[in-house]
């Protein structure tokens, strides 16, 4: 299973990575977002999976799945929630003061 | 010893704190004290018995960088100079610089250089000096620029920054080979262990780099193009760091380095070649300066390679008289720069062409002018020290003696040649510049707008004190010899003693050198303006500054073509390219160390459950990519999320799967409150090539993780560290929920800056919709 969840990850990266190639700001949204789900995958999976209990003491069971990657995640599901949610109020910004949504029309070259 | 060194860098510290009360009393007059008392007591180490002081102060003692004091003759020749004409220049800066200049920063950067000054030549640890030796190239930058608002003072600046950092890099290099060499950072025990270095492959490597390193800071031929325009720094900087210490520092390294590097043939040939190259170069170009400070810059250049081919000859004489001159030459030099200074000042042009007659408008500084410039020139008198060390200087070079055949016969011969061929160019801008100032001015144009008269004594005392220097060491050659110069020559080389130097000694060969430079000087000053064309044709264009503008000129645009190459404002570019790097080296990486592995043992059963909800969210992603319909989109995005909800669910991760089910539905209504503003967004067509690109990296790159996750999944690299918090998430954090313990109590900070990460995000969200772009606020 744990060969299946890399697999899946991978193709998480894959698709984020194309949507944030493309030039709508939307997109590149929905890519981080993608890309996001992936890395907690991939970190998930380097605990093991399935191997004990969900991480909560009770007495009478020795045998935890790994708390460490849990931690991780969480931490990073949160700060993904911060970046996105940023990522979009900009979006939005930027397409109501410029009227486009296209990366190439959003390069700010005027100084060159 | 190192309170001595450092206390100017902690008084600098309090130089803008004293500037408050400039109304009253000018800022120099406390900085003058710094030298002054580092100097008296420096001064108590002279003496017949003087013995060489070493003082540990642990710095860095595991890398082996401590500050190691080592005060031996020539450290102490150093020390002397810098504290004591630091102590003049203080005072001649005093009446100098104008109550209404940025005077702390000034002396704030004098202070700063002259620690790092003292620390060059006080540090045994070659780490330290490089530290020191990079201090004194970055105060110098700041003293050369210190009147930022001039062009030219920002070029010389950076001119001299470049090159001497350059040079100090280079000599970072031979420190750190010396150091793998010999096991030791001691300067004293690298001497001890000459023989390794010696015999080692990498020698003429050392060489080229600690020379490198000499050359630029010496501005010896062809590094001496930054010299003359650090002239643009104030005269009391000129005086002081680009004539009598700092440009020094080469010469310095140098000597110092020379119990290690003397037996070797390429360290007497390249040092002599340069040296005596740069005497004959500087001593020329002089002749052809019109600005005062720049034939007194390109007789510095000229003085220090006479020093540096002494230092190359590397006999007895030599060593001595390299010394005798560093002390003959910060005494004269010193004060004709201070004499420019005083003429800059009270005329209010450094132009030599416009100046003239000043003799009877400005005795006193005329009078100081001709002890300096008659001293600099060797002119056989018996007051004036420049003569003797100019004599001792032809005497050590008659009596080369070449050790083997080759390169080095070939320049014993041709020594004695230059040498003379040097001094009388010496001799004839030291007379164009000394009856160019005071002489009659034929053909010259005198009509300056300001009446002249004598400078203020302020500004005369310490050119009058370096003058007296002169004519006491003219008159009593032997006074500092045994107690002082002595020790500084036998640090350099054990056997450099000299008896006693003496005015007269005979119809011999120096002599009758002297004289022709005498003769000869004199006939070319007096028919100068005849030959004076010959600049026109050589140099004339051709020269090092050229190599220099231009390089720097291709470095800039060539830097910017670069970096607008691949800086042009598209995302898509920047994230191929980063993307592609990485994977280029981690899949390379993995290639070579083997990295790749995949162990079907250990693995959670599949159930039909997982591969269902896996299933699904694999289709929703890829279908992210080709749904036309932006609100389908978002959903499907959403698809994934609440997907990776169920897989954190059924891997038992009740915390993850309660955070991402409320985290995915805020997104999903943020995505979707975002984009009800921007209704007709469609997808974009675009070419194949662009396609496939995007195909190539995005899969490329997925497939990279997927083998990145089994290989580390499969490697078992590491064991596992979370048995520590199970066992201790009760025992320490007092909580049942192992993953709660560590976020807020293990890892506590950690939580605190994510609490803060996510209040900036939330902060930067309001002000991004409330704030108001210029047409609105209007």
């Amino acid at each position: 299973m744990e060969i299946i969840i890399c697999i899946l990850a991978g193709i998480l990266f894959a698709t984020g990575v194309y949507n944030i190639l493309q030039k709508q700001l939307l997109r590149i949204a929905i890519g981080t977002g993608l890309i996001s789900h992936a890395a907690h995958l991939f970190i998930l999976t380097m605990g093991k999976l399935k191997r004990g209990q969900p991480p909560i003491i009770e007495e009478g069971i020795t045998n935890y799945t790994d708390p460490l990657p849990h931690a991780l995640i969480l931490t990073s599901i949160v700060i993904s929630f911060g970046v996105t949610s940023v990522v979009l109020v900009l979006a939005y910004r930027t397409i109501n003061e410029n009227k486009t949504d296209n990366m190439d029309q959003l390069r700010g070259n005027e100084y060159e | 010893m190192i309170f001595a060194a450092l206390a100017p860098l902690f008084i600098a510290l309090f130089i803008p704190l004293l500037s408050k009360i400039k109304a009253k009393i000018h800022t120099g007059f406390f900085v003058l004290l710094v030298p002054l008392f580092i100097f008296l007591y420096f001064i108590q180490f002279v003496g017949l018995d003087f013995t060489p002081v070493l003082q540990t102060y642990q710095w860095i003692p595991s890398l082996h960088i401590n500050f190691d004091f080592y005060l031996d003759g020539l450290s102490l020749l150093f020390v002397l100079l810098i504290s004591g004409i630091g102590t003049l220049v203080v005072l001649y800066s005093i009446f100098y610089l104008n109550y209404k200049e940025r005077l702390h920063e000034f002396y704030v950067y004098l202070l700063m250089f002259m620690s790092a000054m003292l620390g060059i030549v006080l540090s045994d640890n070659v780490f330290v000096l490089y530290t020191f030796w990079e201090l004194t190239s970055f105060s110098s930058f700041l003293l050369i620029g210190y009147w930022h608002f001039k062009d030219r003072s920002r070029y010389g600046a950076l001119k001299s920054m470049l090159i001497t950092v350059l040079g100090g890099l280079s000599l970072l290099g031979a420190f750190v080979i010396m150091y793998v060499l010999t096991g030791t950072a001691s300067i004293q025990g690298m001497i001890n262990q000459a023989d390794i270095i010696l015999n080692s492959s990498y020698l003429p490597l050392i060489l080229v780099l600690v020379l490198l390193g000499a050359f630029t800071k010496s501005a010896q031929f062809p590094f001496h193009i930054w010299l003359p325009d650090a002239m643009e720094a104030p005269t009391p900087v000129s005086a002081y760091l680009h004539s009598a210490t700092m440009v020094k520092a080469g010469l310095y390294l140098v000597a110092r380095f020379f119990p290690v590097f003397s037996s070797y043939e390429w360290f007497f040939i390249t040092v002599t070649t340069f040296g005596i190259i740069t005497l004959c170069w500087g001593s020329f170009m002089a002749v052809r300066q019109t600005d005062l400070k720049a034939i007194l810059a390109f007789s510095t250049i000229s003085q220090l390679g006479m020093i540096m081919a002494m230092l190359g000859f590397g006999t007895d004489v030599a060593i001595f008289a390299a010394v005798f001159h560093i002390l003959n030459h910060a005494t004269f030099k010193g004060s004709l720069f201070m004499v420019a200074g005083i003429i800059d000042v009270q005329t209010g042009t450094r132009d030599i062409r416009q100046l003239g007659k000043l003799f009877t408008l400005m005795p006193i500084t005329a009078t100081l002018a001709f002890f300096g410039t008659f001293s600099m020139a060797g002119v056989p008198l018996p007051f004036l020290n420049g003569f003797y060390s100019k004599e001792l200087f032809f005497e050590s070079a008659i009596a080369l003696q070449a050790q083997s055949t080759g390169i080095a016969s070939v320049l014993v011969t041709i020594v004695p040649y230059l040498a003379v061929a040097g001094s009388i160019f010496t001799f004839v801008y030291s007379m164009y510049l000394f009856f160019g100032l005071f002489g009659r001015n034929k053909n010259k144009q005198f009509n300056l707008r300001q009446k002249i008269k004598e400078a203020p004594i302020g500004m005369l005392i310490s050119p009058a004190i370096l003058v007296l220097g002169v004519i006491i060491i003219g008159l009593v050659p032997n006074l500092f010899n045994q107690s002082f110069l002595q020790h500084a020559a036998t640090s350099i080389r054990s056997t450099a003693t000299m008896e006693s130097v003496s005015f007269w000694h005979g119809f011999s060969t120096p002599f009758i050198m002297s004289l022709v430079v005498v003769i000869v000087g004199a006939i070319l000053f007096i028919t100068l303006s005849k030959w004076q064309k010959v600049y026109d044709v050589f140099p004339g264009k051709w020269s090092f500054n050229r190599v220099y503008d231009r390089s720097l000129e291709t470095l800039d645009t060539s830097s910017a073509k670069w970096t607008n190459f691949y800086m042009n404002g598209s995302v898509r570019t920047y994230m191929s390219l980063i993307l592609g790097t990485l994977f280029t080296i981690s899949f390379v990486f993995m290639y070579i160390t083997d990295g790749f592995s995949i162990d079907f043992s250990d693995l959670a059963p599949v159930t039909i459950l997982e591969v269902v909800v896996v299933l699904s969210i694999i289709v929703a992603a890829v279908g992210t990519i080709f749904t036309n319909n932006n609100v389908a989109a978002i959903l499907i995005l959403g698809i994934t999320g609440y997907g990776v909800t169920i897989l954190f669910v059924l891997y038992r991760a009740p915390d993850l799967a309660l955070t991402q089910l409320v985290i995915e539905t805020i997104t999903v209504t943020l995505f979707l409150l975002c984009f009800y503003h921007f209704p007709n967004l469609k997808k974009r067509t675009e070419s194949v090539t662009t396609k496939s690109v995007n195909l190539i990296i995005s899969v490329g790159f997925g497939l990279l993780m997927t083998m990145i996750g089994i290989s580390a999944y499969s490697g078992n690299a590491f064991a596992k560290i979370s048995d520590y918090f199970i066992e201790t998430s009760l025992p320490i954090g007092d909580g049942k929920n192992i993953v709660n313990v560590i976020l807020v109590d293990m890892r506590g900070i950690d939580t605190l800056f994510e609490i803060t990460v996510l209040g900036l995000a939330g902060l930067t969200v309001f002000s991004l919709i409330k704030l108001k772009n210029d047409k609105e606020a209007k």
